[in-house]
């Protein structure tokens, strides 16, 4: 743990750089460039919204404004789409950069870092953004924003644990990465973040219990759409979730690093 | 120093067919898991390089020189044995790995010198060299992607020797690039050298490893057969490659104190060869540009559909200074019958500088010796020039000058 810790501290500008790099390269040929990180998720806001505010927004009950839906939509996706990204991204990590672990030697555990890094800042732009938004649609801020850096914090780690032990995985069965494209669609919709959970019947609103993102999801909503404080049962669940999957990750991968290079 | 640069002892790297992944899971949960099957491509290999040395690796093709370097490295892990590495690794093996090409070359710079582990204030201080070194002019602040590949080999190799390393490793790619950079990257290997920077080169250029190595390791199906002078390597490397089939190969050691290496499948033989002066007499000490004559006789074993002879002269590091064959000179000769002895005749001015030079001969049916290799011989004979009767001149030509001064 202490050299994982030294590692990442001695590497630490190469981290920063290649965040940036990162960053940078994605959107480098684009006349927009990084306009289009808020914006492709802006736009898939704006869709669901034309498509849905009318049925669902008689469903928000409490709420004096009539873009009350809006705001749902982007509390979830701004939790969503950190977790997507970072998920999708450590899936195929190691797979992606097999020639550079093939040639060079410097300490691995520096990617998965710069995925959370760079997911991070895209995350932090589209809340920036989205608080803009809200300003501009009659929403006041709320105290209980201040609980937001807590939930990105655990939502990163959430996400890091689980695409890390993907993307080992994925090293040696190719076949984790298709499946879990399904499955993150298939999750997508299992979370109440076009929807709300209150038009789920009964039943099967257990089922949705179980699947950490919700808790996640409502956290979200909770603090920017409702303004109060998010349910500290389902936070701590996701909590220990995120610490039992970081720990299981960081394991698994000092158990997989000498035998991954071999079938890259 | 006591301490070694780097200490290889009983290496070894297998990769493991647990046939179904699931087994693989198992086995890093601490359960006992039957391997399927396991592939040794490295095993049982050991050496220390001291401060300042230079060794070169050869082998055939997989004979295991790049897993070894990768082991060196760090990038690859061995299954057995351990490596003690004392100092700082660079690692030249496949250059311009890693660039993103949407990034102008400065800033792939900084992040392949970050890649290696070089703090930000290290990287600042150097860019202005590395600039210098790699010569593309304004090309460095545009994106990679509008760059040749030679400009691309250009920042490679100067962000990996921009900071003196104490192991440099080399692999072949220095066969890239335009020759003008490929003299400035020996020049600066050269100079790393000089300055205490040991070197690992792996390359077939049996020049490049005699020039450049003190000491030569060679590798084959995963094992180190022999770790030596280069030369002597060299030669056995040579006569490894000619071995197929049924040949054999000799080592003895030759009167001059050298290891002699004689291989192939023995259709034909070299009975004698000598060196003639112009009176016919054997000699052993060369005049500087005196006429002799290389007198080699062979004794075919059984029948040969085509007989060439080839000679190669190397000088005292072992390095190629003159040599062909019969089939380049059109004078191969057809259906030898068991028994027959030919004698080849090979006249020429020694134009060489001073020194000790060998003669390795080589008959076969070909122009090279890797189709059929009936004898292979190296050091089949040694002589020395020396300079008697010309000016004194430095180098391994005699290039006879005519210089005309004239006072304006």
């Amino acid at each position: 743990m202490k050299e994982i810790l030294a590692a990442i501290w001695s590497y630490r500008h190469f981290i920063v750089s290649s965040i940036k790099n990162d960053l940078r390269s994605r959107f480098a040929r684009s006349k927009l460039g990084g306009l289009w990180m808020i914006l492709q998720p802006l736009a898939q806001v704006a869709i669901y919204a034309l498509v849905l505010s009318r049925i669902m927004a008689a469903k928000l009950p409490g709420i004096n404004n009539r873009y009350a839906y809006v705001i749902y939509l982007m509390a979830g996706m701004i939790a969503w789409s950190l977790f997507a990204e970072v998920v999708t991204r450590s899936l195929t990590l190691f797979v992606d950069n097999g020639n550079l672990m093939k040639k060079m030697a410097f300490p691995r555990v520096c990617l998965p870092i710069i995925v959370g890094g760079s997911s991070l800042v895209n995350n932090l732009l589209l809340l920036v953004t989205a608080i803009g938004v809200f300003l501009l649609i009659g929403h006041p801020l709320s105290l209980a924003m201040l609980w937001l850096p807590l939930l990105i914090v655990i939502n990163l780690a959430f996400a890091i644990g689980l695409g890390l032990i993907l993307g080992i995985l994925n090293v040696f069965v190719r076949d984790v990465a298709q499946v879990m494209t399904v499955v993150l669609q298939l999750l997508f919709w299992l979370t109440p973040i076009v929807y709300m959970p209150s038009i789920i019947p009964d039943r099967l609103r257990s089922i949705l219990e179980f699947n950490p993102m919700m808790h996640m999801a409502v956290a979200f909503q909770d603090v920017i759409l409702y303004g109060r404080p998010p349910p500290i049962q389902g936070l701590a669940i996701i909590a220990l979730a995120a610490i039992v999957l970081l720990l299981f990750s960081l394991i698994l991968f000092r158990r997989a690093a000498p035998e991954m290079v071999d079938v890259l | 120093m006591s301490e070694s640069l780097l200490t290889v002892s009983g290496l070894g790297k297998a990769f493991r067919d647990y046939g179904s992944e699931l087994r693989r899971f198992a086995s890093w949960c601490g359960l006992h898991v039957q391997v399927k099957a396991e592939t040794w491509v490295l095993r049982g290999v050991s050496f220390n390089v001291e401060h300042g040395e230079s060794i070169g690796i050869v082998g055939q093709n997989g004979a295991g020189k790049s897993t070894l370097l990768k082991l060196i490295t760090g990038t690859l892990r061995g299954t057995e044995g351990t490596i003690g590495v004392h100092g700082r690794i660079a690692a030249i093996l496949e250059l311009g790995m890693g660039f993103s090409p949407d990034l102008s070359g400065r800033a792939n710079v900084r992040h392949t010198a970050g890649l290696m582990g070089f703090s930000h204030e290290d990287i600042s201080g150097a860019m202005a060299a590395i600039e210098a070194f790699a010569e593309i002019g304004e090309y460095f602040d545009e994106p990679v992607r509008t760059y040749s590949s030679g400009m691309q080999m250009r920042i490679a190799f100067a962000v990996a020797t921009a900071f003196r390393p104490d192991i440099l490793i080399v692999d072949e790619a220095l066969s890239v690039g335009d020759s003008y950079f490929q003299h400035k990257c020996f020049k600066r290997i050269r100079e790393f050298r000089e300055q205490g920077t040991s070197l690992l080169i792996v390359s077939h250029d049996a020049g490049a490893v005699q020039s450049l190595c003190d000491r030569a390791l060679l590798l084959e199906n995963g094992a180190l057969i022999k770790d030596g002078d280069p030369a002597e390597v060299m030669d056995l490397y040579n006569a490894l490659i000619a071995e197929r089939e049924n040949s054999t190969i000799t080592i003895s050691n030759h009167a001059s104190g050298r290891v002699q290496t004689i291989s192939g499948s023995g259709e034909a033989v070299v009975e004698t060869i000598m060196l003639l002066n112009d009176s016919e007499e054997q000699v052993e000490f060369v005049d500087v540009g005196q006429p002799v004559t290389l007198q080699i006789q062979v004794m075919a074993r059984e029948d040969i559909p085509r007989l060439v002879l080839g000679y190669m002269i190397k000088d005292r590091l072992g390095q190629q200074v003159f040599g062909t064959n019969t089939h380049h000179t059109e004078q191969v000769l057809e259906e030898v019958r068991a028994g027959q002895r030919v004698q080849f005749r090979i006249s020429f001015p020694m134009n060489f500088g001073q020194g000790s030079y060998s003669v390795s001969t080589a008959l076969v049916s070909t122009d090279t010796h890797l189709v059929n290799n009936y004898e292979w011989r190296d050091l089949a004979l040694v002589f020395t020039v020396s300079n008697m009767s010309q000016p004194i001149f430095v180098g391994s030509a005699w290039v006879p000058p005519s210089i005309e001064v004239c006072t304006l």
